[in-house]
């Protein structure tokens, strides 16, 4: 299997009055061909970042440093705007938090399909209809016609997200970036939009980055995951070993304190502390602070290396449950 | 999951999907007033419109007008025989039909100026909200500057150095009022940028034109709507100002204002009507105008819904 995208070495720093904010610090992953990586962390890990790194929409003060991010060969990083334009909507797509924000309220539906394709390519209004509610069928919204017709207020919050799903889709893009797009979803919703698009990458052969803060969603749908903290990759493997057996303190933490049906009438596990002010990030390891495996080691800066089949960025990794 | 789907399906029935035009004109038509004021406004533009057909004079022919009618009461009998029911002037106009020719002249000069200035004001207000910088800085202190000064005091400067004729006063509206538009679009503009559909329109790929004049431009109209309403109002009674002061439009195309002056110096010797009805005409029509503009303000603006 080819790399869809090979993203090594991304730094985005923020140049603001206060200093500079190393928002994400040194990022290496791909994604292949129907695959689905699930890219975790904290608010402000900088995972939303990376996905814009991608799409070359950061605005200043921010700006992409260093690194490269090659798609299907093509490097992104130095690319023109003009080229950027080209693909976004069309090869890479995105998908957005929260559906009630993302779909323009006073335009139809319809209108913000069609536009969505001959921005890209030239076909009729006819044929860009009729792939519009293709397009709508696919994610199973029932009567597609009807919806197109609808203004986005029209529409529950599940659909507006499935309608927000079909826009992405409508291109046959070979990269889809969702950006936490089950985050403001009831679970039932959650798990039936999960399962639209995990369908639909496993049959079109999008690769997908899915971009969330919550473990649960990605366990069901990631091939693999890369866990963030503090603008880095600090764990990064298959979906299996990374929630079975995960290896990073941190990783620990964030499973420790999802609540699960065992942990009834326990207390739940907390990360102790705060996510760091990005400004004044403790020397060497970022998480040490938080660390309940920490030592003088970690006060310098831990280098990435591969492990028990996945890569690790942590001085103490907590190997026993790799071994046991 | 499909029952799920069918349920969502039953929720919205296509026979009751609701424009959002629909929705606006119910909502307007809940405030008495509003409904009154708006009739009231459409009766006074049919009746500027048709004012060839149903007057019985044109003021502006001096062949149909006649010295000996000058200064008849209301009611009086004219020389050609049609009764003058509301007086005439000292040139022996008969008002009705002034006012009449008078108001299709102040409207047509607010609307114009209105609508121009609008143009304008939106289009520099979406330009300095978009490319932000040293560029909106510009144009926003400009628009300070501008509004520094009272309306009238700009357009009377610019008029008296431009001089009279319709063009110069509708000229000089639009310089005194754009500036109101380019504040309100750029305002709202700002909002709407940082909202999520703009990025997500970035995200698809569309070009910046497209997405400040279809995605963004459409968001801003509400307040648009109600400022340019009011301010169309504004241009009328400016207007109506300065030709009143004499700078505006000439004895030749009399206005409202070029009325009410005629009649100024009639009033002392109890010929009120000359400029009183007039002036009645100019008070109904900015009054009808802002009432509408009240209620749309009202309608459109989401913070004020119960």
């Amino acid at each position: 299997m080819t790399a869809t995208l090979e993203v090594s070495g991304l730094k985005t720093h923020f140049f603001t009055r206060a200093g500079v904010v190393k928002a994400v610090d040194g990022v290496d992953f791909s994604v292949a061909r129907g695959e689905v990586m699930g890219l975790v962390g904290e608010s402000g890990s900088g995972k939303s970042i990376t996905g814009f790194s991608i799409l070359g929409l950061i605005d200043p003060p921010g700006r992409i440093v260093e690194g490269s991010i090659r798609f299907n060969g093509t490097e992104l990083a130095s690319a023109p705007e003009s080229q950027l334009q080209a693909l976004r909507g069309n090869k890479i797509a995105m998908i957005f938090q929260d559906p009630m924000m993302t779909l323009n309220p006073v335009l139809r539906i319809d209108t913000q399909m069609i536009e969505a394709i001959t921005a890209h390519e030239d076909v009729s209004k006819a044929d860009a209809w009729a792939r519009s509610r293709d397009a709508l069928g696919l994610v199973g919204i029932p009567s597609p016609e009807e919806r197109l017709r609808a203004y986005p207020h029209q529409l529950s919050g599940g659909m507006r997200q499935r309608v927000a799903i079909a826009i992405a889709f409508l291109n046959r893009p070979d990269l889809i970036i969702a950006d936490e797009p089950t985050t403001a979803l009831d679970v039932t919703i959650q798990a039936q939009i999960i399962h639209e698009a995990q369908k639909l990458t496993r049959q079109t052969g999008t690769a997908m980055i899915w971009i969330t803060h919550d473990l649960a969603v990605v366990a069901g749908l990631a091939d693999r995951i890369s866990v963030m903290y503090a603008g880095r990759i600090v764990e990064q493997g298959g979906t299996d070993d990374v929630i079975d057996r995960p290896l990073h303190p941190y990783t620990i933490g964030l499973l420790g304190s999802v609540p699960t049906a065992n942990s009834r009438g326990q207390r739940l596990y907390q990360i102790e502390g705060m996510t760091p002010n990005m400004l004044a990030l403790p020397e060497g390891c970022a998480f040490a602070p938080r660390c309940r495996r920490a030592s003088d080691a970690c006060k310098t800066e831990p280098a990435i290396r591969d492990l028990a089949g996945r890569r690790i960025r942590c001085m103490h990794p907590q190997v026993e449950t790799v071994e046991t | 999951m499909s029952e799920v789907a069918s349920q969502v399906a039953a929720e919205v029935p296509a026979s009751r999907v609701e424009t959002p035009f629909q929705r606006f004109r119910s909502e307007f038509f809940e405030s008495k007033i509003a409904t009154a004021a708006l009739i009231l406004l459409v009766t006074i533009v049919t009746l500027a419109l048709l004012a060839p057909i149903i007057t019985p004079q044109n003021p502006y022919d001096l062949g149909q007008v006649d010295v000996l009618d000058a200064r008849l009461a209301p009611g009086e009998k004219a020389f050609a025989g049609y009764t003058m029911w509301l007086g005439s002037d000292g040139a022996g106009r008969d008002l009705y039909s002034a006012i009449l020719y008078g108001l299709r002249i102040s409207l047509s000069v607010g609307v114009t100026a209105g609508l121009i200035a609008l143009v304008i004001g939106m289009a520099i207000g979406l330009l300095a909200a978009y490319i932000g910088g040293r560029t909106e800085n510009i144009i926003m202190r400009i628009v300070d500057l501008q509004l520094s000064f009272p309306a009238a005091l700009v357009a009377l400067m610019l008029v008296a150095m431009l001089g009279k004729g319709i063009d110069k006063i509708v000229l000089a509206l639009v310089v005194a009022q754009w500036a109101y538009y380019a504040r309100t679009v750029r305002g709202t503009a700002l909002v709407e940028r940082r909202k999520e559909y703009v990025e997500a329109a970035q995200c698809l790929g569309l070009s910046n034109a497209r997405i400040v004049f279809r995605h963004i431009l459409p968001n801003c109209l509400a307040p648009l709507i109600v400022v340019g309403t009011v301010q169309t109002a504004s241009a009328i009674s400016l207007e109506a100002t300065l030709s009143f002061l004499g700078v505006g439009l000439p004895q030749t195309e009399p206005s409202l204002g070029v009325l009410i002056a005629n009649g100024f110096e009639y009033m002392l010797s109890g010929r009120y009507w000359i400029s009183v009805f007039p002036g009645l005409a100019l008070l109904f029509t900015v009054v009808s105008i802002n009432l509408v503009g009240d209620q749309l303000r009202d309608v459109l603006n989401p913070r004020l819904k119960k």
